[in-house]
C-alpha cells in the first residue's frame, strides 16, 4: 500500500522563475508502478531497487536522490530501457517501454559518452539524422540552435576530445534536447565535474529549463545538488533501494543556499537517509 | 613522558599584488630554432634514418667487395632500374599485388562478418576465440601443400593461404576493439535507437578503430609475407609468375643484385603502403579524433 499521495502534489513549475503557471496535467508522463530491478554478478542476484513506485508529470525537474547502491542509476537505465524489471513496468505516455529508444534521451556521466569521431555539430545532428525524421538541412539547423543555447557555437567544428570536461557535457545536454525527448534522463551527469563547474552547470541546467520547460529525469546523489536542480525529489533507501519519501524542492536555487529553509530541508533529508536506523527500514514517514 | 611538538601556524600578514598588464611581462613566445623546426618533421627524420642504412649498406658492401653474396646498395639500385625500364619486374609486381589485393580483401571481409556475428551474440563470440586461438598461430605456409591439393597449382591456392593470414589476426584485432569499447558510449548509440548492423557500423566500428587499424596493418604484413613466400615454393601462379618467383629466377641464375632488387621491391612497397597509406588513414582517424597519439 502506497503512502504516498499523489494528488496532493501543489508544486508548480512557476515556483523558481515565472512563466505564466500552466494547468496541471491530471495524467503522468512516466508512471512507475512497482519496479523491482535484479542483475546478476558471477557469484549471486542482486536486487537493485524493490518495489519502486513513482509518478514523473511533464516539465518536472524529479530527482532520484539516495546513497550509492540504492539503485538509483539503475532505475534510470531500465527507463532508459537499457534494463528490463523483474517485477512491475515503467509505462510513458501510457504506453509500457520496451528497449531503449529516442524518446528517452540520456545524459551519461562519463565523458565518452560523445562520438569521439564526430565534430562537436555531427554529434548532435546524430541522433536528429539517425531517427530519420529530418532531412540533413532542418538536422544542421536545430543542432546549431541547442549548440547555440549551451554557448558552444565556438565549438561547433571541434572534436571531442579538444573539449573540456564541462563542454562536454554540455554537448551531451545538447544532443539529448535537440532530439526534444519525451523525458530527459541525466544519470549523475556533473558528478565527474570539478565543483565550480558542477555549479554553473547547475545554473545553466536551470535556465535551459526555464526557457523551454521540457521534463527531466535526474539521478544524483549530491543532496544539495538535488535541492537545488529538482523540483520534486524521490528519495531512495540504501541497498536495496525502496522509496523513502517524495518530497517538494521547486522553491531553491543556488541563491537561497545557506538560508534557513534550504538547510532545514538538507538537514531533513539527511536525516531520512542516514541517521535512522537501518532496522525501521525507512517505512513510515 | 616525551613531549609532543604541536605545529602552529605563524599568522602573516595578507598579500595583495597589483599586476601590470601582461604585455610588460616581455617575451612570451618565441619561434623553435630551423634545426629543431626541421627535425620536429616525422618524415624528416625518418628518411635520414632510411639514407644512413644505405650509407652503412654501401660502405659494408664495397667493404666486403663480393657482389655475388653481397651486392653494394648502388648495384641494388641499378639492377632495380634495369629490371623496372627494360626487365619484367613491373608485370611481376602487378601480378603479386593483384593476388594480394585478392585474398586481403577477401580476408577483411570475412574478418568483418566473423567479427560482426560475434558481437552480436555469445555463441559467435566463442566461435570467434575458439578459431583465432586455433588458427592464428597456424603458418599459412605450412597450408600451402593442402590448399595446392584442393585448388591446384594456381592463384585460387595462393589466394586461400593468403585470406588464412589476414582473416585471424584481423578478426582477433576488431573484436578485441569491440570489448573495449566504453559502456556509455554503447549506450548512447542504443540510445539513438540503433542496433544490428548500423549499431556495429556506426558506433562500435569508429569507436574501435585504433585497434582495428593495428589489425589491418598486421594482416598486410602478413599477407606480403605469406605471398613472397608461397610464391617462392611454386613459382609461377599465373602467366607472368610474381615477385616471389623473380627473386628465385634471379637467385636460381645467381644475379644476386637481381634479387636484392626484389627484395627491395618488396621492402619499398611495404614502407609505401606504412608511410603513406596506413599513416594517411591514421592522422585523418584516429589522430584526429584523439584516439591515438
Amino acid at each position: 500500500m502506497h503512502a504516498i499521495k499523489y494528488k496532493e502534489r501543489d508544486m508548480s513549475p512557476s515556483d523558481i522563475a515565472t512563466p505564466a503557471p500552466q494547468p496541471k496535467p491530471d495524467k503522468p508522463l512516466l508512471e512507475a508502478r512497482n519496479v523491482t530491478l535484479q542483475y546478476k554478478t558471477p557469484q549471486s542476484l542482486v536486487t537493485a531497487s524493490h518495489r519502486v513506485s513513482f509518478d514523473v508529470y511533464a516539465g518536472d525537474r524529479f530527482v532520484l536522490l539516495g546513497p550509492s547502491g540504492c539503485g538509483k542509476s539503475s532505475l534510470l537505465k531500465s527507463i532508459g530501457g537499457f534494463v528490463t524489471p523483474v517485477e512491475g513496468s515503467f509505462t510513458l505516455n501510457g504506453a509500457p517501454i520496451h528497449g531503449p529508444g529516442p524518446d528517452r534521451m540520456m545524459v551519461f556521466q562519463e565523458f565518452d559518452q560523445l562520438f569521439a569521431w564526430k565534430t562537436v555539430l555531427e554529434n548532435v545532428m546524430f541522433p536528429l539524422l539517425m531517427s530519420g525524421n529530418f532531412s540533413r538541412k532542418q538536422a544542421r539547423e536545430r543542432a546549431s540552435n541547442y549548440l547555440d543555447r549551451v554557448r558552444l557555437t565556438k565549438f561547433r567544428d571541434s572534436y571531442p576530445h579538444t573539449l573540456s570536461g564541462g563542454m562536454k557535457q554540455r554537448v551531451a545536454i545538447a544532443r539529448a534536447m535537440a532530439m526534444e525527448p519525451a523525458i530527459l534522463l541525466m544519470d549523475e551527469p556533473f558528478a565527474a565535474l570539478d565543483a565550480m563547474t558542477r555549479r554553473r552547470m547547475q545554473d545553466e541546467l536551470l535556465e535551459l529549463w526555464e526557457s523551454t520547460q521540457f521534463t527531466v529525469l535526474f539521478v544524483t546523489h549530491s543532496i544539495e545538488e538535488a535541492i537545488v536542480v529538482g523540483s520534486r525529489i524521490l528519495l531512495l533507501s540504501p541497498h536495496p533501494g525502496r522509496v523513502r519519501a517524495e518530497l517538494n524542492c521547486g522553491r531553491f536555487d543556488h541563491a537561497h543556499e545557506g538560508g534557513d529553509a534550504f538547510a532545514a530541508l538538507q538537514r531533513r533529508i539527511h536525516h531520512m537517509l542516514f541517521t535512522e536506523t537501518a532496522a525501521n527500514g525507512g517505512s513510515h514517514a | 613522558m616525551p613531549s609532543q611538538t604541536v605545529l602552529v601556524s605563524i599568522e602573516r600578514p595578507e598579500i595583495d599584488y597589483q599586476l601590470p598588464p601582461a604585455e610588460t611581462v616581455g617575451e612570451v613566445e618565441r619561434q623553435l630554432s630551423v634545426f629543431e623546426r626541421i627535425t620536429n618533421v616525422d618524415w624528416v627524420r625518418r628518411l635520414s634514418i632510411l639514407i644512413l642504412l644505405a650509407a652503412c649498406w654501401e660502405v659494408y658492401g664495397r667493404h666486403l667487395d663480393n657482389p655475388l653474396l653481397f651486392p653494394t646498395f648502388g648495384d641494388t639500385v641499378a639492377a632495380l632500374w634495369n629490371a623496372t625500364i627494360d626487365g619484367d619486374l613491373l608485370p611481376r609486381v602487378w601480378s603479386s599485388l593483384r593476388v594480394l589485393l585478392m585474398g586481403y580483401g577477401i580476408g577483411l571481409a570475412t574478418a568483418a562478418a566473423l567479427s560482426s556475428f560475434a558481437v552480436s551474440n555469445r555463441f559467435g563470440s566463442d566461435l570467434l576465440s575458439t578459431f583465432t586461438s586455433m588458427f592464428n598461430p597456424l603458418p599459412a605456409i605450412a597450408l600451402l601443400p593442402m590448399s595446392m591439393l584442393w585448388f591446384g597449382l594456381g592463384t585460387p591456392s595462393l589466394v586461400f593461404v593468403i585470406v588464412h593470414s589476414v582473416l585471424w589476426p584481423v578478426a582477433l584485432n576488431t573484436q578485441t576493439g569491440f570489448l573495449a569499447v566504453s559502456e556509455s558510449q554503447r549506450m548512447a548509440g542504443r540510445n539513438c535507437g540503433l542496433s544490428g548492423f548500423s549499431y556495429v557500423w556506426r558506433i562500435l566500428v569508429p569507436a574501435a578503430f585504433p585497434s582495428i587499424l593495428a589489425g589491418l596493418k598486421i594482416g598486410w604484413a602478413f599477407a606480403w609475407r605469406t605471398l613472397i613466400a608461397a610464391e617462392l615454393v611454386f613459382g609461377v601462379a599465373s602467366r607472368t609468375g610474381g615477385l616471389g618467383w623473380f627473386i628465385f629466377e634471379h637467385r636460381n641464375q645467381l644475379e644476386t643484385d637481381y634479387v636484392f632488387a626484389g627484395l627491395m621491391t618488396v621492402i619499398l612497397i611495404g614502407l609505401f603502403v606504412e608511410e603513406v597509406i596506413f599513416r594517411g588513414i591514421q592522422q585523418r582517424t584516429v589522430v584526429r579524433w584523439g584516439l591515438q597519439r
